[in-house]
């Protein structure tokens, strides 16, 4: 028998230390409350939420899970019920207009604010015993030599210390935390993207018109090509209440390859002309931009270690699988895994990285976790330099072929689109080892 | 709607400025050793840095959004970068 793995009751100031009050950190921390934990929540922003920004959608199911009132109560913004994907060309814009009355109940995907919806959370976990310290910045972690190696033993924020049985690394993306433990290196550039985004505000009715939506129904549109002046990513634009979130996602390695600028790029994308009519006369509110994990199930590594799990942006849990881009569901479902691995931990009086090991066998059993080695080959095929420049622009060539009646005689499509076909860069052969490596990636 | 400057969009922000403590350090001789300033000052949403004619990199703290592009492009050592302190730097009010 190993000697407990759980320091003695008396040293610790809580059973567990949250670092983050974004969405994993939340949930964790709600659920480990409920669980009858002392929890104390770690927040580096005036308030939760002041920190966070999301670019939008949330897919909701996890979190009905969690919070079963989550559509009623929670300030979410409109309900997903039109999927637009959009080739969006220099002259010409191609899309699929997914709208589906089956999207409306029950409800699979809303909009989100994250200043909005944080402090919801906060409040929730708050309500179950949570106890919640805002603007302190965790500066690093506390560890002590185990029989294991290094184990993290709590957290010191200032000239504060606070010990635990467990720290929860929820600090997003950048993760200071599991990088200082060692969990996560410098990742390679084409594992990250920046999101970069603006609030436009619109009044309800006209976000209605545009979109052509009712009550709370809302769009999201996902759009790829000149939208992002040929860089690997792609554009989007959801629709909130009365606002729209509309920005930029652009994977850092091809962004400097090709030499340009970020914030041109977004400029670019928010005045192309078909953008543009969507936002004419609305007003910015709100400029933020965000680091993006797109590295898929490459970036995941280890996510628990003696005394300490990482969960959500923090462990790398995005999903951009090119037509669903998620983050915030992987991280409830990251969060709810961690709260049985950690109370399952406590219970056995082993919070080692052996004694931990439920949070990743709960993750990686769950819908979320399985999605993630799903996709794990996503990332590289959206790699693929012609999915943003020459398929859209092929398409819209084959079309203005069809439409164009120019007083010549018409040819048949098949001829349109081979003329159509050999003007463009795309081969025969990209066509079949894209469409197979989409086929076994998707 | 009317193009905005980074300038003009970072004003819509709230911040809270930490007057006494900046969050970012440039190592000037690793940015040009390593050549990285460049991909520094075109992947920063907020255009934190700017490449002056001297090649030296200059720093505007205060208009950061804490996203850590920059950290991210910079090469090993070019830049030290961690959060403001607790309750400084940008506070979202949309998110």
């Amino acid at each position: 028998m190993t000697a407990p793995e759980v320091s003695q009751e008396s040293e610790v100031d809580f059973d567990v230390i949250v670092v983050g009050a974004g969405v994993a950190g939340c949930v964790a921390a709600y659920q480990l409350a409920q669980q009858g934990r002392s929890v104390v929540l770690i927040e580096r922003g005036e308030a939760p939420g002041s920190k966070n920004l999301s670019g939008g959608v949330l897919y909701c199911r996890g979190m009905q899970k969690v919070f079963p009132d989550f559509l009623q109560e929670a300030p979410v913004e409109r309900r997903i019920t039109r999927n637009y994907i959009n080739f969006l060309n220099e002259q010409s814009s191609v899309g699929i207009d997914y709208k589906d009355s089956r999207l409306v109940e029950p409800v699979n995907a809303v909009t989100v604010l994250r200043a909005k919806l944080d402090p919801w959370l906060a409040e929730k976990c708050e309500e179950a015993g949570v106890f919640i310290m805002s603007s302190v910045r965790v500066d690093r972690v506390l560890t002590e030599d185990g029989p294991t190696g290094k184990r993290v033993v709590g957290v010191q924020a200032g000239d504060d210390e606070l010990r635990a049985h467990v720290v929860i690394a929820a600090d997003g993306v950048n993760s200071f935390i599991a990088q200082e433990v060692g969990l996560r290196t410098k990742q390679p550039l084409n594992h990250l993207a920046t999101g970069v985004k603006c609030v436009v505000n619109l009044p309800k009715e006209t976000v209605e018109a545009r979109f052509n939506l009712t009550g709370d129904q809302g769009a999201a549109f996902a759009v790829v090509g000149d939208c992002t002046q040929g860089v690997g990513g792609g554009g989007f634009m959801y629709t909130n209440t009365d606002s729209i979130s509309v920005g930029v996602v652009l994977r850092l390695d091809d962004l400097i390859a090709k030499d340009k600028v970020a914030t041109e790029v977004f400029d670019h994308f928010l005045s192309h002309p078909f953008i543009a009519p969507y936002l004419e006369g609305g007003e910015v509110v709100e400029y933020g931009c965000h680091l993006v994990a797109e590295g898929g199930m490459a970036m995941v590594g280890q996510i628990a270690m003696d005394g300490l799990v990482v969960v959500g942006d923090a462990a790398g849990l995005t999903l951009n699988t090119g037509l669903t881009v998620r983050g915030m569901d992987l991280a409830v479902a990251s969060a709810v895994a961690a709260a049985t691995g950690i109370g399952s931990a406590l219970d056995h009086k082993d919070t080692s990285t052996a004694g931990l090991a439920g949070y990743g066998e709960a993750f990686f059993a769950s819908p979320a976790g399985q999605d993630m080695k799903t996709y794990a080959k996503a990332p590289g095929f959206l790699e693929v330099e012609r999915m943003y420049k020459d398929y859209g622009e092929l398409i819209g060539n084959v079309l203005y072929g069809i439409f164009n009646l120019d007083e010549q005689p018409r040819e048949h499509l098949v001829k349109v689109a081979f003329k159509a076909f050999k003007r463009s860069p795309v081969k025969i052969k990209h066509l079949i080892s894209d469409g197979f490596a989409g086929v076994r990636a998707l | 709607m009317k193009s905005l400057s980074v300038p003009e969009l970072l004003a819509k922000n709230r911040f809270e400025l930490d007057e006494e403590e900046s969050h970012i350090e440039v190592n000037q001789e690793v940015v040009k050793a390593t050549g990285c300033g460049r991909a520094i000052v075109a992947c920063c949403p907020a255009h934190v840095y700017t490449q002056e004619a001297d090649g030296h990199i200059s720093v505007e703290y205060a208009a950061c959004l804490e996203c850590g592009t920059c950290l991210a492009v910079a090469a090993t050592g070019a830049l030290k970068w961690h959060y403001p302190r607790g309750g400084f730097g940008i506070q979202f009010r949309e998110g």
